[in-house]
């Protein structure tokens, strides 16, 4: 049955996601609190930490132009995006904002560029497939 | 409220926590399902799950994701939360402000959420009071058990103002508190737990309601002030225990837990007079230590100063937080360390009392230092002159100050201000030129009454030894721009933040150093009051003082006119309370004054301020006879300082100002045996 289909499809997804190390727990934990009442509430909080989460990259990106690194600053954002991304169980985006305010508290400017590029890689590769999996969950 | 579960999802486990702990527990049948949550964050997506698993866990959740809103919220409708959810940082307030800010204010517990996990982050919730630190992501199972904090609050706000012995209480408070507060991933079994201990400790108390606030608290007294302080004399500070003391005071119905909390402030504001010349680090340090005595206990010592200020039972429990919190916070952080929270509290309550005890006598405090803050604000006043300002804050009204004459360094200002009485506007009346320089961030001379008032209850200005009229010069300007700085918005007469209020506090302890007074003030977590203070200590050269703190304690006592109670008004707070009340002496500083009448007297107002606020106050004081002692003004009801729970800062105000305003009966609205703020006509 497609149902049946699209539901093992749903489920080899996921799996696949935490396999790879891109979602944790907390994915899980969002699932949960899916009910009847917000039937698509994992994808309405991915959405809408996708879009907060822009902006702080913004941010971020501008205030890695600067000519003299606010190392505060960024760590303070990066401090933010950390904790958006843990809420929807970003595993792999967080740890690598874990590894720029590392780069930060050294102030190691060049750790920093190189460790953002990196981490927006991650976040967009991670939306990519959440959104997959969602247009699958809509089947 | 009916479990029926919408969703699907874990239902049967909420239900069955839901249903089990429904049949336990005190507040409602259905507790804690219902239980009111304010959630703080600005960040939309954390905002959004919090909400969506407090909703399953069946409370009513309120979210917002600015600390100011949250603040104005809580504001408007008191007793409208159970419980606060914020995170730590926010871009327009410090978490740890906001805090420390609903601490003062409402008295509610406060819950500390961020991805920083780092134990430094972890140990500044600590001390700043919140009740527990969630590591996000926040999982739901670690918001099933946040009612517990509700309940263990209200218990312990049940144990601190119990009066008779009930060691058991004691003994079993704590325990439950360490059964009960594990981490916020507690589990279920947790509550359960905590539930039965709960149930244990309810029939042993014999208390049913434990939601019902309103408990009989220990009004540490002046009489009863004076009594332990020379127990703790004559054992010698080192050697005072608890024990010793409640045997050498021989009070009925006293218990050793009530010596103990008492002696921790005590304690503290000792430290912090000494310490006053020293770093404020240092005090924070030193805070620390006896900080996490008194932590958690926030809501005692909430209690304990408030009634100490609500001599007359008219502060509202929160200024006087909030003095305390600011005066302790200034005291030590000069550099804007922040003090615990705990230490302000702390330090204030412990001036608190000791200001109601100035009667007249000096007192003598183990740390001859200004010591007195508490004692008052190291007054110089001489004891008569106390009397006579202590008469002519009977005209404050409700003012309760009473002039404590009595300190080595000088008078014991109480001040225990009646709320009504002063009025804002008061204050900033009194210290004309005193205003101005008040922190810029005051801006406002005229500090909110509630404030003013606050400052003058709670500071124990150590009655200085100046002219007849108290002029508590104290730094505790800096208090009062705490609070006015501290709520931008507080107009000096009635924003009386709360925040600020516990910087004057400290300030009035601080009494001896103007200096420290204001740092100390600052160090509150980052509240904005302290800055005030800050403020005013950079400012504040004693001659600023002299210049507002005469005039504040003018006003104060001249507001006070119906002073209710005693008028313990260390001599810079008195002014400054009484001020808001005595427009006459035009000084707007109201509530600045009283701040820094407050401050001033915590801070080692100088004689000649005093002299100057004693000068001042005599004509506005109607008799011009200060009395030391700290005779309550018979309509000040009860020195009880029973705060109710949460009132805020407008109640404080407005009774305060309707004080001023001559109410005829003020007094009796300040009755306090029934917490009597919240009665408080506004």
């Amino acid at each position: 049955m497609d149902t049946n289909h699209s539901r093992r499809q749903l489920a080899a997804m996921k799996q696949s996601l935490f396999d790879q190390g891109l979602l944790d727990e907390q994915f899980i934990q969002l699932e949960e609190l899916q009910d009847d009442a917000n039937p698509n509430f994992v994808e309405e909080i991915v959405t809408l930490h996708y879009r907060d989460s822009s902006r702080l990259i913004s941010s971020i990106e501008q205030a890695l132009k600067e000519r003299n690194l606010d190392f505060n600053k960024l760590d303070t954002l990066m401090h933010q995006f950390k904790g958006s991304s843990s809420s929807i169980g970003a595993k792999k985006v967080k740890a690598e904002c874990n590894l720029f305010r590392e780069y930060c508290r050294a102030g190691n400017a060049e750790g920093c560029m190189r460790s953002f590029q990196q981490l927006k890689k991650e976040h967009a590769a991670l939306r990519k497939k959440l959104e997959a999996y969602f247009q699958v969950s809509r089947v | 409220m009916n479990l029926t579960l919408t969703n699907g999802k874990g239902s049967t486990s909420t239900v069955t926590s839901a249903a089990v702990m429904k049949s336990s527990d005190a507040v409602s049948d259905q507790f804690p399902a219902g239980l009111r949550v304010l959630v703080v964050d600005d960040d939309p997506t954390c905002l959004m799950i919090l909400e969506k698993m407090l909703r399953t866990c069946l409370y009513e959740v309120t979210k917002c994701n600015r600390a100011e809103t949250a603040l104005s919220l809580l504001r408007e409708s008191k007793n409208g939360f159970d419980i606060v959810i914020s995170d730590v940082h926010m871009p327009d307030m410090d978490g740890f402000k906001l805090l420390e800010l609903i601490g003062l204010e409402m008295d509610l517990p406060v819950i500390m959420m961020s991805a920083d996990d780092g134990k430094s982050v972890v140990m500044k919730g600590v001390t700043h009071g919140a009740c527990d630190y969630l590591i996000k992501p926040v999982r739901i199972e670690a918001l099933k058990n946040i009612w517990q904090h509700v309940v263990r609050k209200r218990k312990n706000e049940w144990k601190d103002t119990e009066q008779s012995g009930s060691a058991e209480e004691g003994d079993r408070q704590p325990k439950a508190s360490d059964e009960a507060d594990y981490s916020s991933s507690a589990n279920e079994g947790s509550w359960r737990n905590s539930k039965k201990r709960r149930d244990e400790e309810d029939e042993a108390e014999e208390r049913d309601d434990t939601s019902t606030l309103k408990k009989p608290r220990v009004v540490w007294s002046v009489e009863l002030h004076q009594q332990f302080v020379a127990a703790v004399d004559q054992l010698g500070i080192d050697k005072a225990v608890p024990k010793k003391i409640l045997e050498l005071m021989n009070v009925p119905g006293l218990t050793r837990e009530n010596v103990a909390s008492h002696l921790q402030k005590y304690r503290l504001y000792l430290r912090r007079l000494n310490g006053v010349s020293q770093h404020q680090n240092n005090m924070n340090n030193s805070f620390l230590g006896p900080q996490e005595g008194t932590f958690g206990t926030i809501s005692s010592i909430n209690g304990i100063d408030l009634q100490t200020l609500a001599v007359a039972g008219q502060l509202p429990a929160q200024s006087l937080a909030t003095l305390q919190a600011a005066g302790l916070g200034r005291s030590t952080a000069k550099a804007g360390v922040p003090m615990p929270i705990m230490d302000q509290r702390n330090l204030f309550s412990f001036e608190n009392p000791r200001l109601r005890f100035g009667e007249g006598q000096q007192q003598h405090l183990s740390s001859s230092k200004p010591v007195n803050l508490l004692h008052g604000i190291p007054t110089n006043m001489e004891p008569k002159q106390l009397a006579n300002l202590h008469q002519s804050s009977q005209s404050l009204g409700g003012l309760n100050m009473r002039v404590n004459a009595s300190a080595t360094q000088g008078n014991h200002l109480l001040m225990q201000m009646a709320q009504s009485q002063p009025r804002g506007q008061m204050l900033s009346e009194n210290t004309g030129p005193r205003v101005p320089r008040l922190p810029s961030s005051l801006g406002q001379p005229t500090v909110s009454n509630g404030i003013s008032n606050g400052l003058l209850g709670r500071n124990g200005i150590a009655g200085n030894n100046r002219g007849p009229a108290y002029n508590p010069v104290l730094p505790s300007t800096s208090l009062l721009n705490f609070p006015m700085n501290q709520a931008s918005e507080m107009s000096v007469n009635n924003s009386f933040p709360l925040g600020s209020t516990p910087g004057i506090s400290s300030i009035t302890t601080k009494g001896s150093f103007q200096d420290e007074v204001t740092s100390g003030i600052k160090g509150s977590g980052g509240f904005p009051s302290y800055d005030i203070f800050n403020e005013l200590h950079h400012h504040k050269s004693h001659h600023d003082w002299d210049i507002t703190n005469p005039g504040l304690t003018y006003n104060a006592s001249q507001h006070a006119n119906p002073l209710q109670g005693n008028i313990d008004v260390s001599p810079s707070v008195l002014v400054h309370q009484g001020f808001s009340s005595t427009q006459q002496t035009g000084q707007s500083r109201d509530s600045a004054l009283i701040g820094k009448a407050m401050f001033s007297m915590g801070e080692g107002l100088q004689q000649d301020n005093l002299q100057n606020a004693g000068q001042h106050l005599n004509p506005l004081l109607v008799d011009n006879s200060i009395r030391v002692k700290a005779e309550r003004i018979p309509d000040a009801s009860s020195q009880t300082n029973l705060f109710p729970e949460h009132y805020g800062q407008e109640d404080l105000m407005s009774a305060l100002l309707k004080q001023q305003e001559g109410m005829g009966p003020a007094e009796n609205e300040f009755e306090f045996d029934g917490y009597s703020l919240d009665n408080i006509p506004v």
